[in-house]
């Protein structure tokens, strides 16, 4: 495809676009294992008519566009296609404006996550989506993906505090959807059809956030259960109480025993599984709420509850937490880390048969994550170059993907589909919604140019 | 292992990178740049391309693996584990095996560091003693008014000012080759100390204290004469022969006495982090026993335990941070010593700097081969310092050292920097006088 760099350079300045391969080798990926492609070029625009521009120049010389931010996605939604323009969005990093009069935050798409809560900790206020990437992931990408995190269950995902998005459309035309408004009820809801897009419909160039109070007062505590039903059943008992944590994560027991071996910090590895389970809000609710806990996990079957006193004794408690992905990752060459979600009352289910599936198969298979809100992360353990193992994985990932969707359960949770997810799709969808998903694209994308073979392939 | 190229690597150690970009925020050149191919999992991948023969070695890829400081920020930011040390050293190696990749001005820089200066004592503390007439005759002085080096080009004129401001005796006149703890202290075993190469001629009083701090404590301390560089700047810097062959010197150094010796002391960041590996470097059974016995100070004394400085009103008390050598925080994982030894000291109230464990821009040579990357992380870490308000910063690390200070003495800051272990000596010395 002959591609004429210089009208982006024009655009965008010299130095702000790349072609050399040593310079695009480190953009042929994001997070996701496996997934490899060099684009032809990627440019760094610094504004939104730079990226509109960049945009109705791809689509002058025919260009498929692949947006990007920090490429830190875990469903490949970033990696390029081949020919492809990588538009890279990092040089937008600016927080716009933060109104503690409204309380939300106006930035750029290349503001990183964890920014975002520090400024607005700064006012005591919360941003509460919490992705594990939430370091050096871009907000951008975090809305393009919908991202979860660790506090789902009690403050939800990425797409609770989006109020408002500029979107640059596929054919260059700037648009602004959504307000500052708690209640806004003109016209279709189209910020949502942008959030989780996966860079399929638009380039998101402006983001308004909401933002809540901060909580005062949190308490930590770890639970350990010698099966995973008891800590399912604790989990339930908890919620049925009316309690709400904000954090109720998992980690069963060969991630447990990864974590024991890395970090030796005295973990009960005889244990099935273990809870690490947080309460946040006003000092004496969360003191009730955290007694209350204690007195359900003991009557559920905890071999053990431990509270943590102070901030240093909370984290040490969550140490174990912390480290399950670190611990598992230096296991092998390889770590393919997954995210199928299942209804919360599933969830013992889905975990039996993650490690059954597991044995069958002979593969090295960590199960962590969400208790709260259902979202599992089982995570392989392989390598790559074993091709015969390889197969094994995919196998072993087909049929657990079967199970969640029997299960009522999603593929993904929190990472997105990409093109790590794309062959299940269809299986979780019935063919009416499958359909629409393609009939929006084709309305809003007609020349399939955004990241087009990310989600779904057109014909 | 020392000599290999990329394309003998085990594989696994590239493919253990799951480029999930933990790493970038901590990589110093990534946050100067915010490029993925200046940033480790973007490094990474060009190592990897060129292991699976996707891109030839060349001056790009030599001057991307240059541009790393080798901080190894990275590796205490990866989950997976990654063993960037030894990506970053083999590549090193083999793009400096390459007689076309090179400047002659970096060539000619980096031979006469490794192969010149850091490979003989003598002549590094020949060289010591020429600077030590230079800086107290008054004559740099003057060299300076003149703006004489100017007159030898840009990069004497840079590098005249970083000269370390040698010290009035070095190691060897100041500690003697055997000291006991003095009557009065109950001795509790023998220690050797690594007095450095830089350390010893610009730093010796770092020594004597670590020397002081270690006999108040009760151990018995060997320090060999003359000890030869551990060729920490030589693994580094692409030339692992070198690297090789000094610490087989350094080792011998220490021989007749080893196997009394409880531990062998080192108190500097940089030189103990790469004193720890001899194993990987040599390969043998005496250095698999050097590796165990090499301790960092901070380490030493508090695995052991030391003694807490009693407190008096003649301790000027004051506010004081602390920045981590990379190589001690990220090379040797050592972040919480230092920091109980700080807490111990009288009259001192310590206070955390913004990222206090990232790089200053010393990195070993590089602020003298990368000069204009090494002035802005070192302007990062000079904010950082400021905005404390601490009237003294602490490291431990000869390199950190003289980078901050000639940072801070170029910007006018009356911040004063030291090292733990000379505030840990003087406390002692203060709670005797009393």
């Amino acid at each position: 495809m002959a591609f004429n760099i210089a009208a982006f350079e024009k655009i965008v300045g010299t130095d702000q676009v790349i072609t050399q391969k040593v310079d695009l080798i480190p953009y042929g990926f994001d997070g996701t294992a496996e997934l490899r492609q060099l684009p032809a070029a990627v440019v760094f625009p610094a504004t939104t008519s730079e990226v509109a521009l960049c945009v109705k120049e791809a689509g002058r010389q025919n260009i498929p566009i692949v947006t990007r931010g920090s490429g830190t996605g875990l469903s490949g939604g970033s990696v390029p296609l081949e020919g492809s323009l990588v538009i890279c969005l990092l040089r937008l990093d600016q927080i716009l404006d933060l109104d503690i009069r409204n309380l939300t935050i106006r930035v750029q798409p290349g503001v990183i996550t964890k920014d975002i809560d520090a400024a607005a900790m700064v006012c005591g206020l919360f941003y509460p989506p919490d992705p594990g990437s939430m370091k050096i992931s871009t907000i951008g990408g975090n809305v393009a993906e919908n991202s979860g995190g660790l506090r789902g269950l009690k403050y939800g995902v990425t797409r609770d505090y989006v109020m408002g998005l500029e979107i640059v459309l596929a054919n260059g035309e700037i648009a602004r959807v959504g307000n500052a408004c708690v209640k806004d009820v003109a016209g279709y809801s189209l910020k949502d059809l942008f959030i989780g897009s996966e860079g399929t419909l638009g380039i998101i160039t402006e983001i308004l956030l909401k933002l809540v109070p901060r909580p005062s007062a949190r308490k930590t505590m770890l639970a350990t259960f010698s099966s995973m039903e008891a800590a399912a059943e604790a989990v339930s008992a908890i919620i049925a109480a009316r309690i709400i944590p904000c954090t109720l994560e998992f980690i069963d027991q060969v991630t447990l025993r990864c974590v024991e071996d890395y970090c030796n910090i005295g973990l009960p590895v005889q244990a099935a599984a273990v809870l690490l389970i947080e309460t946040d809000g006003h000092p004496s609710a969360v003191d009730d709420e955290a007694a209350a806990m204690q007195k359900i996990c003991e009557e559920h079957g905890a071999n053990e509850v431990k509270v943590a006193g102070n901030q240093a004794e909370a984290d040490k408690l969550a140490s174990a937490r912390r480290q399950a992905f670190s611990s598992l990752a230096r296991v092998r060459p390889t770590t393919i880390l997954e995210d199928v979600t299942v209804p919360r009352s599933k969830l013992a289910e889905m975990v039996g048969f993650i490690n059954e599936t597991a044995r069958k198969y002979q593969l090295k298979v960590g199960t962590f994550g969400h208790m709260g809100d259902g979202n599992l992360h089982p995570t392989f353990l392989t390598d790559e170059k074993d091709h015969e193992e390889m197969k094994c994985v995919h196998q072993a990932l087909s049929e657990i993907v079967d199970k969640t969707i029997s299960l009522g359960g999603t593929i993904t949770g929190e990472h997105g589909v990409g093109l790590a997810k794309k062959e299940f799709l269809n299986r979780q969808l019935d063919e009416s919604s499958y359909g629409l998903l393609k009939l929006v694209k084709k309305s809003l994308d007609p020349h399939n140019r955004l990241n087009p073979g990310k989600i779904f392939d057109l014909p | 292992m020392s000599y290999q190229k990329i394309k003998d690597l085990d594989y696994s150690v590239l493919q253990q990178c799951m480029h999930c970009g933990m790493c970038l925020p901590t990589c110093p050149t990534y946050e100067s740049t915010k490029r993925e191919r200046h940033s480790p999992r973007g490094r990474i991948a060009l190592l990897r391309a060129v292991a699976d023969g996707d891109l030839e070695v060349g001056q790009e890829l030599a001057d991307e693996m240059n541009y790393c400081l080798g901080c190894l920020a990275c590796t205490t930011a990866c989950p997976a584990g990654v063993d960037y040390t030894t990506m970053f050293e083999t590549a090193r190696a083999e793009f400096e095996a390459v007689p076309e990749i090179g400047t002659p001005r970096r060539k000619l820089l980096r031979f006469l560091i490794l192969n010149k200066i850091f490979l003989h004592p003598r002549r590094l503390h020949l060289v010591g003693r020429l600077l030590r007439i230079y800086q107290t005759s008054g004559l740099d002085v003057w060299v300076r008014k003149l703006k004489l080096p100017h007159l030898l080009g840009r990069s004497v004129a840079q590098l005249e000012p970083m000269t370390p401001r040698m010290s009035l005796v070095f190691s060897d006149q100041a500690i003697r080759e055997w000291e006991h703890p003095p009557e009065g202290i109950e001795v509790r075993g023998k220690v050797g100390l690594l007095s450095g190469c830089v350390q010893s001629i610009a730093f010796s009083n770092v020594n004597r204290d670590t020397v002081d701090v270690l006999l108040f404590n009760g151990w018995s301390v060997f320090t060999p004469r003359a000890q030869a560089c551990c060729g920490s700047i030589h693994a580094h810097n692409g030339a692992p022969k070198l690297a090789k062959q000094t610490g087989k010197n350094l080792m011998s150094q220490f021989a007749k006495e080893f196997d009394s010796l409880d531990a062998i002391i080192s108190n500097a960041g940089g030189c103990g982090s790469h004193l720890k590996h001899f194993e990987s470097l040599l390969e043998s059974e005496p250095a698999r026993k050097w590796d165990k016995k090499v301790k960092d100070i901070h380490q030493f004394l508090t695995e052991r335990g030391f003694k807490k400085p009693a407190g008096g009103n003649s301790i000027k008390a004051g506010v004081l941070t602390y920045h981590e050598s990379c190589h001690l925080c990220h090379g040797q994982r050592i972040k919480n010593a230092p920091r109980e030894v700080l807490n111990s000291l009288p009259g001192w109230e310590m206070v955390e700097m913004a990222n206090s464990d990232a790089c200053c821009g010393s990195a070993g040579i590089y602020n003298i081969l990368q000069p204009e990357e090494s002035a802005r992380v070192l302007d990062r870490k000079l904010k950082s310092i400021t905005a404390t308000g601490a009237q003294c910063v602490v490291t431990s690390n000869p390199g950190c050292h003289l980078q901050i200070q000639n940072g801070l003495t170029a910007a006018g800051s009356a911040v004063q920097v030291d090292q733990p272990v000379s505030l840990l000596a003087r406390a002692y010395r203060n709670s005797q006088q009393q």
